[in-house]
């Protein structure tokens, strides 16, 4: 028989725990999980200190000693804890989880359009690290580093407004789709970087 | 027993019983023993008062020697004495192309070395197993009895394989593994701990064989690491193997003996040793060809010739500030963790990175055994009030899929907490495609040929489709000692696969098991042998106390109660000097039965004397 690797196809969400003793309420979503308000902006400091006291319930270090059962709760809701910290901690993440409860796929595969000029923008960004990893030109790649966290940073406010105030969810989703874009392209830059430190 | 003993009133009960723990620091060169007593971590020294038990394991032609036993013969017999056994963890012959200079005969074998000795072909799991072992015998004769558990240390940086490794290592010593817990977190828990500590720390960790390079948030109670990085092969040896070269090369002495190889590495280190505190240092040593070798190395020298592996230790650090998104300033301290941190030029080389003095207010060799121990007597459920504190570790490197095109597909990126669960969504790629082959690879590179491969495992009897209807849910869940396991599903037809990610390193679980109830067989031996002393003592006890009784109080008992008292007794005293436990144990119960009726007239009489003599009291 021929044995051919994954094909990727895309990601998606855990499916629930069918439990029916919960240490957290599996059918929450992340905001409610945390005991914050669905919104795009949100109080970084609460989010912590609401991760924090969940955690400290339900780690499996706080059930070492209990039955089987009850660990492999504690696993299963500590990782779910941590999955919604991680999406909802992460600007860009916390847009798309976000978009996800109003029913629309930011990143689904079937439409992966961006504008034309946002694309042609970035393309020439792209040739352009990838000639200052090439010349090992440290100075240049740090520049477009900062460049590139600052398109970041104003389209973050774009996208609070497009959220929060608008209620454009359409351009929101543009909108994380290109941030989606430039995170990619700073985790490429970043590790350009450390190929040269290495 | 307990009858001819009367016991006092107001007598001690004993206290609640506190559950046995503790940590275990297996490391490249040393490990130690530690448990948490009287709220305080202590370091469980040997029968000599040495803290340290050199991670050395001598395959003899009746025994094996693990320790310092071991450490003295390693020049005469380099072939089956075993050093540094940690840096062949889960590594296969090719990822030891560095390694020339170990002297043992390699035996490759997938996934894992082996190595051959005189008493058989010998893996670094069982290497390993026999380090844990003494020092689990050790804790039981300090604790005075079996432990409840322990947990285990591991560079952070090792990775699904090396803590496998480990964890199986720890199995066969008999250890029941609460946690494999990362060294640098097991350093910061018992400094932020001592500490007080509040604020973002970076934990340097130079062992003998590995380098992490931590960085946590310690704030109100909860011990957060942000981002960790390392290399597992670089460590104190290498700087002895340095110096080793640069001996060569200055006395010129030709090709050097597997034995010449072990006694100049021991020279080198404590060379290296010398130099933390002298300017130079003298190295000599006669060959086995007699030549003689006289040199001085100088701490200039050294720091010359060792420039590069310093540097080598920075990369790991900037990557790790990196992923934490922090600038060296931000960190309020630099906790120095491993031996080999006491070299001056790290302490010169960590101080100028971070533009401030490093800590070095633990004892470098000990503080990640009692960070560990702390953690195992609060896992065991020691857990006192005031104790309230958790700590949130984060798995080391990325975990993907192979992809079309020998590409990875990362599933759990790098620094993520664990424990996590991700689940990703895969299709068939041709038409009625019935199988699919599931590798999972570790690692942060593109090509799936540079990630290290965890495991194969195959998805079959998917029903006919087009190439792309198929829906194949693969879930990567990784636990809190940052173990995986991967399972896959097919939607709609709820076919499933799973494996727990075993590393194929030529041990199957057979093996295991078989080495398993081998050890408990040994296990059981000196279980055996300490019941028998315990049993022993007991019979001392009751032969004496019952000897007395009889002369006190004989004309209690009819000639026929006496006969049948003395005759239990000399069974007793007959056993008590052979090595069958059970039958001296039954001999001590037939001895206790036959004397129950005894012990109960002497009370009647003491208690009558007692009344007796307080009426008289109470007359006069």
């Amino acid at each position: 028989m021929e044995l051919i690797p994954v094909f990727h196809l895309g990601s998606k969400p855990l499916p629930q725990g069918a439990t029916t003793t919960t240490m957290i309420d599996f059918s929450q979503n992340y905001f409610a999980l945390f005991g914050l308000a669905p919104r795009y902006r949100l109080d970084a400091g609460q989010l912590d200190a609401a991760y924090r006291k969940l955690q400290s319930e339900v780690h499996p270090d706080r059930h070492a000693a209990a039955a089987e059962a009850e660990r492999r709760l504690a696993l299963q809701s500590s990782a779910r804890v941590n999955e919604a910290y991680r999406a909802l901690k992460n600007p860009v993440d916390r847009a798309q989880y976000l978009l996800g409860l109003n029913g629309i796929e930011a990143m689904s595969e079937t439409d992966t359009a961006l504008r034309p000029e946002f694309l042609e923008r970035q393309l020439e960004r792209r040739e352009a690290v990838s000639d200052a990893a090439a010349s090992g030109d440290r100075r240049e790649l740090d520049a477009l580093l900062a460049k590139v966290r600052a398109e970041i940073s104003d389209l973050e406010h774009v996208l609070e407004s497009e959220l929060d105030r608008e209620h454009a969810l359409d351009s929101a989703r543009t909108t994380v789709r290109e941030l989606k874009f430039l995170s990619k392209l700073v985790a490429d830059i970043e590790s350009a970087i450390a190929e040269l430190e290495s | 027993m307990a009858l001819l003993q009367i016991a006092e009133p107001g007598e001690a009960l004993p206290e609640k019983k506190q559950r046995l723990a503790v940590g275990i620091d297996l490391g490249t060169t040393n490990s130690l023993v530690a448990t948490v007593r009287n709220s305080m971590p202590v370091v469980l020294p040997d029968e000599e008062g040495r803290p340290l038990l050199p991670s050395i394991v001598r395959f003899g032609v009746q025994e094996i020697d693990v320790g310092y036993g071991a450490e003295a013969v390693q020049a005469r017999d380099p072939h089956n004495t075993i050093v540094s056994v940690k840096r062949l963890m889960g590594r296969g012959l090719a990822d030891l192309s560095d390694d020339r200079r170990f002297p043992y005969r390699f035996i490759d074998a997938p996934g894992m070395v082996q190595i051959q000795t005189r008493v058989g072909v010998r893996t670094p799991v069982e290497v390993s197993a026999e380090i844990l072992k003494a020092l689990r015998l050790r804790a039981e004769r300090s604790l005075g009895a079996p432990l409840d558990g322990a947990v285990v240390t591991v560079p952070a940086y090792f990775d699904d394989a090396q803590r496998q490794a480990t964890k199986d290592a720890a199995r066969l010593a008999g250890l029941n593994v609460l946690r494999l817990l990362n060294e640098p977190t097991a350093a910061a828990i018992a400094y932020g701990l001592d500490n007080g500590s509040e604020g973002i720390y970076a934990v340097y960790d130079l062992g003998g064989g590995t380098f992490d390079i931590s960085i946590l948030k310690l704030s109100r109670g909860v011990f957060e690491v942000l981002a960790t990085a390392g290399d597992t092969a670089l460590g104190g040896d290498d700087f002895d193997h340095r110096i080793y070269c640069w001996i060569v090369e200055e006395s010129g002495v030709g090709p050097v003996s597997p034995g010449d190889t072990r006694l100049l590495m021991v020279k080198a280190r404590e060379a290296k040793e010398n130099l933390t505190v002298h300017p130079s240092a003298p190295i000599d040593a006669t060959l086995s060809s007699g030549e003689a070798i006289s040199l001085s190395l100088t701490a200039d020298t050294f720091a010359a010739i060792t420039r590069t592996l310093v540097g080598k230790t920075l990369g790991p650090v900037k990557k790790a500030l990196r992923d934490a998104k922090l600038e060296a300033s931000q960190i309020k301290g630099v906790v120095m963790v491993g031996g080999a941190t006491r070299m001056p030029q790290i302490q010169k080389a960590v101080a100028d990175f971070f533009g401030q003095p490093p800590l070095n207010n633990l004892n470098p060799d000990q503080v990640v055994s009692l960070g560990a121990a702390i953690q195992a007597n609060v896992l065991v459920g020691n857990r006192s009030e005031d104790e309230d504190w958790l700590l949130l570790d984060v798995i080391p490197l990325s975990l993907g899929l192979e992809t079309m095109g020998g590409l990875t597909e990362k599933i759990i990126p790098r620094n993520a907490t664990i424990p996590i669960a991700r689940a990703q969504e895969f299709t068939t790629f041709k038409d009625g495609q019935s199988a699919m082959a599931i590798h999972v690879v570790q690692g942060e590179r593109e090509r799936v040929a540079d990630c290290r491969s965890l495991a194969r495992f195959e998805l079959r009897g998917i029903p006919p489709m087009v190439a792309g209807a198929a829906r194949i849910q693969v879930t990567f869940q990784v636990d809190a000692d940052g173990l995986l396991s991967v399972s896959a599903r097919e939607q709609m037809t709820g076919i499933e696969a799973s494996i727990a990610v075993k590393p194929s390193y030529g041990l199957s679980d057979t093996d295991i098991s078989r080495m398993l109830e081998e050890s408990y067989v040994h296990a059981s031996d000196d279980m055996e042998a300490r019941a028998l002393a315990e049993t022993q003592v007991e019979a001392e006890r009751i032969v004496a106390a019952t000897s007395g009784a009889l002369a006190a109080d004989a004309e209690l008992l009819t000639l026929d109660e006496r006969t049948a008292i003395e005759s239990a007794l000399s069974e007793v005293r007959r056993l008590a000097s052979g090595r069958d436990r059970r039958a001296l144990h039954a001999a001590v119960e037939a001895l206790n039965r036959s004397t129950e009726e005894f012990a109960a007239r002497r009370m009647d009489r003491s208690v009558s004397k007692a009344l007796t003599g307080r009426r008289v009291d109470a007359l006069n």
